[in-house]
């Protein structure tokens, strides 16, 4: 046992010094996934962001990745191994590094962590994040044109923040087309689980909705709305494949263009620790084609996304009152950052009790 | 179609995987060997039946698919636990991890494909009953195997000889073995029936429930039926009876969500597990009930001496 222990570390260390002496040539960029790489949802899309950076920067650096990292402690080991191994640059990309990168990140104050969606930075941890709200508002404007009914199904995962933000955007922009517009949510308490999510569609499909959101990860919503002959919303990557005539767009996390960005300031030694929460106009996501639509409908979320690019929309602007009727924001007032990225109320209009 | 005839025929969905797999389950229980390994086994056939079905683009190729490879991964389980005599729940848990393992190299190249669904077969005549017809006999294939299972389960074991032995192994295998009965040979043919039935309730998720693979699709359906087969006091009619029942709490949870009734949705999520906790506090109160049909050889390793 002993023998294969030292035959383990041995290999372990030979490893780590190759690793090392081709780090050398070229600059090493690291990546750690929470699922697999091929999930078909959020690490596949941070996985083509990875690609893209290949793609643009390739004879200046190259890239690691692990992927299927589980978050809490076994987080810290593989966020050191990447360290040790001599990456310039890491990017922890689930939301439950977070603690794993601040701690190794003070052991290696050389090398420089970016994690996403998370809250705690420091001199070399960077955050970043998507404002997905801003596609959900174009949605919601897409949805209030199109359905017949004046109802939206909303297939929700956990009562996060994240979430909360999407279902008030997604109200927001529907209210902006039609301010009797409703959504039935339904909370799945899963992030993947393609039955389950199943379930939750046919269930809002029999209670009459035209129109599928979902904030849950699988394709499986989106196959029972074209099974029904209604409309729906892809999440995290172009579903168009699960629904040719039932997707009517789609938001997709296109990471590729901030990881180039940021990696090309560490080559040019500018990287400073930041915290960045880009939208639209800085490509971190992008609308799948507008489809499955009236010419007009698609004239009106093209104008909607130009807008919001511009900053002529910001979705969260008043007046805005919440779900008890109290006021939240003032005419022409914009909501800051802090309140949404811990948002825990509905914006008035939402039927649903939020889960606490 | 009713709103009613619409639950219903959702909940049919959702309960046939968790018959079929705890059907399985029950035959290798009441041969005394306790297989903790349904979830690996059957996301297994849900990835192989997926495969099958892309590769062939014959969904009953890929039925086929899911019944043999559930079979032969629980040869596996069968060789381990049966001829080296390994411990059967670290067995059965190895096995679940392994298939979860497995099924995600297997179904890797299909990640974001769009399946092709099992189509329903009308039953003539039947199919045109109202209220019934569209919920009974216009259904796939897997959910008519469904109900033949239990039927036919039930009358294997209560009313064949086979049947007979089967109990008798669970019971007591060391004199189940003295009066000349397969021991080892039976537990072996009921561990593959039990990998076969969870082969075949992955298919029915990779291509009814919902025609995509995902890793880890199962998403737990094996652990809850082998809680069924416990709830059903390993009576195939309890079972059937159990499995709709955990079916109909866990859609109508999403029902009474969309309506909304303002119940939290943790509470609703955690429902079908709440009533099925209850049931088995009810089941164990009565302990004759209990002791009458517990395979008292469950999960005991067996070496015939010779």
């Amino acid at each position: 046992m002993k023998k294969i222990i030292l035959a383990l570390a041995t290999s372990a260390a030979v490893l780590g010094f190759a690793a090392a002496a081709s780090a050398q040539d070229k600059t090493k960029i690291c990546f750690i996934y929470v699922g697999s790489k091929t999930d078909g949802g959020y690490s596949e899309a941070h996985d083509h962001g990875r690609q893209a950076l290949e793609k643009a920067l390739g004879d200046k650096i190259e890239t690691a990745y692990l992927e299927n990292v589980p978050e809490g402690p076994d987080a810290e080991r593989a966020v050191e191994r990447m360290a040790r191994s001599g990456c310039a640059l890491v990017f922890t990309t689930s939301f439950g590094f977070m603690d794993a990168t601040i701690k190794v990140a003070q052991k290696f104050p050389d090398v420089k962590f970016e994690h996403a969606t998370g809250f705690k930075s420091a001199e070399n941890v960077g955050t970043y994040n998507a404002r997905f709200y801003e596609g959900r508002y174009i949605q919601g404007v897409i949805a209030a044109k199109m359905s017949k009914k004046g109802v939206a199904g909303y297939i929700a995962s956990f009562p996060i923040p994240e979430v909360v933000m999407g279902i008030n955007a997604f109200m927001l922009g529907a209210q902006s087309v039609n301010p009797d517009f409703k959504v039935k949510i339904v909370w799945a308490n899963t992030w993947a689980d393609p039955g389950k999510e199943a379930d939750a569609a046919k269930a809002l499909a029999d209670q009459g909705v035209d129109i599928l959101t979902q904030h849950t990860d699988s394709t499986a919503p989106m196959q029972v709305a074209a099974e029904r002959g209604i409309h729906a919303f892809g999440q995290a990557s172009d579903m168009i494949s699960a629904g040719p005539n039932t997707q009517l767009t789609s938001i997709v996390d296109t990471w590729g263009n901030y990881y180039i960005k940021r990696t090309q300031a560490v080559l040019d030694g500018t990287w400073k620790s930041e915290n960045v929460w880009d939208g639209l106009k800085d490509g971190i996501l992008t609308m799948a084609p507008y489809t499955n639509m009236p010419d007009d409908v698609k004239k009106a979320a093209e104008e909607t996304e130009a807008k919001i690019r511009s900053g002529e929309i910001h979705p969260f602007t008043g007046p805005v009152k919440k779900q008890d009727g109290s006021d939240w924001l003032a005419d022409g007032q914009v909501s800051d950052d802090g309140t949404l990225l811990g948002m825990n109320f509905y914006v008035a209009g939402v039927d649903d009790k939020l889960p606490q | 179609m009713g709103i009613i005839e619409a639950i219903l025929l959702t909940v049919i969905t959702a309960a046939t995987p968790l018959v079929l797999a705890s059907m399985g389950e029950l035959v290798a229980e009441r041969t005394g060997v306790l297989n903790l390994g349904v979830e690996g086994m059957m996301v297994m056939g849900a990835a192989l039946a997926f495969a099958a079905t892309q590769v062939t683009g014959s969904p009953y190729i890929g039925i086929l698919a899911g019944i043999v490879g559930g079979a032969l991964f629980s040869l596996l389980f069968g060789f381990l636990t049966l001829t080296l005599v390994t411990n059967q729940v670290a067995t059965g848990l190895a096995l679940t991890i392994l298939g979860l393992g497995i099924s995600g190299q297997i179904g890797e190249p299909y990640l974001g494909v769009s399946g092709i669904k099992l189509q329903p077969i009308a039953i003539p005549l039947l199919a045109d009953i109202p209220f019934l017809g569209p919920l009974l006999f216009r259904q796939d294939l897997i959910f008519y195997l469904s109900i033949g299972l239990v039927v036919g389960v039930n009358w294997f074991l209560f009313k064949t000889r086979a049947g007979l032995k089967i109990r008798a192994i669970g019971d007591n295998h060391g004199s189940a073995h003295a009066l000349g009965i397969h021991v080892i040979r039976t537990r072996y043919l009921a561990v593959m029936f039990g990998g076969a039935c969870a082969g075949l309730a992955g298919a029915q998720l990779s291509l009814v429930y919902t025609p995509q693979w995902v890793e880890n699709m199962s998403a737990g359906r094996g652990w809850i039926a082998l809680a069924l087969v416990v709830f059903a006091s390993w009576r195939p009619w309890r079972l059937l009876a159990g499995g709709y029942l955990f079916g109909a709490v866990s859609i109508s949870q999403l029902h009474a969500q969309a309506l909304g009734l303002g119940i939290p949705s943790q509470f609703l999520s955690a429902l079908p597990y709440i009533a099925t906790i209850v049931v088995l506090i009810l089941i164990s109160h009565n302990r004759r009930m209990t002791l009458v049909n517990t395979p008292a050889c469950l999960g005991k390793p067996f070496v015939p001496d010779r």
